[in-house]
């Protein structure tokens, strides 16, 4: 009785998590599928759209890599998330170890209220940045964004950081300064290596935020040589009113997997910010 | 939003010298951070305002105030009203949706499984991809013509036969429709946040002493009672933080409207982003765009304020 009841509940639960996986993987199912489908089989209403009914064929691929801008967007991705990820590492570690290690009252305080900012919205600040990077003379150029996505990028790792220093002892600290290291050797020498998984979870967010970043691409670039893949995918594989959606699919797939496998192994990290120490 | 002023406090016993010394190089290493953050988010904030109150153009972008003229002409405008209640009600919509379905997926994953990695990753999929390439997926879903959706239904025949349920046509247009519309963007607002929401109910669930569920089973209570009395109160912290963070960012989201409906049929799914979006940049009202982003501002410091409730309660039990 218990078995049947048991084997009952692990089939419920299958078939829960199967109908949960299906409902989030199945766009990206259906990218793959127009990724390889030949136009006419794509474009038939009668055929059955989950299968090839024609062989499949690498057209698309091809056309997507060689006639269109879409490497272009890729190294453009790729240059602003390096250096946005270089800005928050030098601007987000020294506060964050501040934070962590001095900071008492008022600590506390400014720390919540960087990991506030966090909250501001591209939307409420588009505007406003728009007029403020083309008064710089930045307008369509990948600066304007490598300044303005450490807006997001650094309030929310410096909350991220502090959290990972304040798990390692000052003891050890302490230590390496009464055998002779200065307080910013200690730092440097001692805290940072032992810290060194808090900064690749700091790098792959900085990266991984960047890379997801829509409105300012939007707002602040639109020739289409100087755009990031988030937007190039969606505004420039369409010609006029016709989607090449085997190409566009193909785009949308190879930007999206990449990314998605390194940030789920970072998941729980991530979470671990948003929930504030509100669990133990 | 810069956050508080910074003023230390005399340290204790002040023994000079070094102590001093930290001092400075603490605040010397929080300077960059706190600096930044006032010049590109604060100052931005206070020009949105300022924008607001004035009459600014891309064409002639100083700023001369006017007064509340612009928001007095948003609320005025019709296809405004509708964005903030759109705004309004697919965030609730689509959050309510998302924190049941998400307790629901976090217990089972809760559970020891085989293949437990790859069914995480392709749940996960949604909030791990950049969103914008995500949405372009279910754009092709949701294809006037070749919709796998209306193919299923066809197939099934409930739609595209004399009599079906659905109509006698072929197509439903999903984004054509303003009610199918709405439907379609809050599915893919569920969509987007569900794998967030999860991933923090399942921390608040595993944060649950095991011994104070096995104490209630030898007690005699069914496993309702349990759910009820025990998980649901002590997970009800982290449940409103899953929450609260599924409004921020379904709130203030431009993508999913941007990529799917560009606010259409007729406005029918306008929201306040996508509207200052059409209005600030496209239509180059930077008064107009800035006094419609401000009116989600209320909203958001209330979240704010809520979300730092609800951490420091738990921080205390």
């Amino acid at each position: 009785m218990t078995n049947v009841r048991k084997l009952a509940g692990r089939g419920g639960l299958y078939a829960l998590l199967g109908a949960f996986a299906f409902f989030g993987a199945f766009p990206f199912y259906w990218m793959v599928i127009a990724t390889f489908k030949t136009d006419h089989d794509l474009f038939s209403p009668l055929n059955n759209p989950f299968l090839f009914n024609e062989p499949p064929t690498l057209d698309h691929l091809k056309n997507l890599l060689f006639e269109t801008h879409f490497h272009t967007y890729l190294t453009n991705t790729l240059w602003v998330g390096l250096a946005v990820v270089v800005i928050t590492l030098v601007v987000a570690v020294p506060a964050a170890y501040s934070l962590a290690r001095w900071a008492r009252g008022w600590g506390e305080m400014l720390g919540i209220g960087i990991f506030l900012t966090y909250l501001v919205p591209p939307t409420i600040l588009f505007i406003p940045l728009s007029r403020f990077t083309s008064s710089l003379g930045l307008q369509e150029s990948l600066w304007s964004l490598i300044l303005v996505y450490p807006t997001f990028t650094i309030p929310f790792c410096t909350w991220l950081l502090m959290g990972f220093f304040k798990t390692i002892p000052k003891d050890i600290e302490e230590q390496a300064m009464i055998d002779g290291l200065s307080r910013f050797g200690a730092m440097w020498k001692v805290v940072l290596p032992l810290s060194i998984s808090g900064v690749l979870t700091v790098v792959v967010f900085a990266f991984t935020l960047s890379m997801h970043e829509f409105i300012y691409a939007l707002t602040f670039i639109s020739v289409s040589m100087k755009k990031t893949v988030s937007i190039g995918v969606p505004t420039e594989l369409v010609r006029g009113d016709v989607f090449q959606w085997g190409s566009l699919m193909a785009g949308a797939l190879i930007a999206s997997l990449p990314v998605a496998v390194v940030y789920t192994f970072f998941l729980d990290r991530f979470v671990a910010g948003f929930t504030m120490g509100a669990v133990k | 939003m810069s956050g508080p002023p910074v003023s230390i406090p005399p340290v204790e016993g002040a023994r000079g010298g070094l102590q001093d010394r930290e001092s400075a190089l603490a605040k010397l290493m929080i300077a960059p951070a706190v600096l930044f953050i006032v010049a590109m988010i604060g100052v931005p904030f206070v020009m949105a305002v300022l924008y607001s109150l004035s009459d600014a153009t891309t064409g002639d972008p100083s700023i001369r105030i006017v007064g509340l003229r612009n928001f007095k002409a948003a609320l005025e405008d019709p296809v405004f009203r509708l964005a903030l209640w759109n705004t309004v009600f697919f965030t609730l919509a689509s959050q309510c949706i998302v924190v049941l379905l998400s307790r629901l997926l976090a217990t089972a994953l809760l559970k020891n499984f085989r293949g437990k990695w790859l069914v995480r990753f392709l749940i996960m999929l949604p909030w791990t991809a950049p969103i914008s390439l995500g949405t372009i997926g279910w754009l092709w879903m949701f294809d006037s013509i070749f919709s796998p959706i209306d193919w299923v239904l066809r197939y099934v025949g409930l739609l595209g036969a004399p009599g079906a349920l659905l109509g006698a046509g072929t197509n439903l247009y999903y984004l054509g429709v303003p009610g199918l519309a709405i439907s379609s963007i809050i599915l893919v607002d569920v969509w987007r946040i569900l794998p967030l929401a999860t991933v923090i109910q399942l921390a608040g669930l595993s944060s649950i002493p095991r011994d104070l569920l096995e104490a209630a089973e030898v007690d005699g209570a069914p496993p309702w009672r349990r759910t009820l009395m025990i998980t649901i109160p002590l997970t009800l912290p982290i449940t409103s933080i899953a929450f609260l963070f599924g409004v921020v960012f379904t709130f203030t989201d431009l993508v999913v409207v941007y990529v799917l409906t560009r606010g259409g049929p007729i406005h029918a799914t306008q929201v306040l982003s996508s509207w200052t979006f059409f209005k600030g940049i496209e239509g180059g009202d930077l008064a107009q765009g800035a006094a419609i982003s401000l009116f989600m501002f209320p909203v958001l410091a209330a979240v704010a304020i809520l979300i730092l409730r609800t951490a420091r309660r738990t921080e205390v039990v």
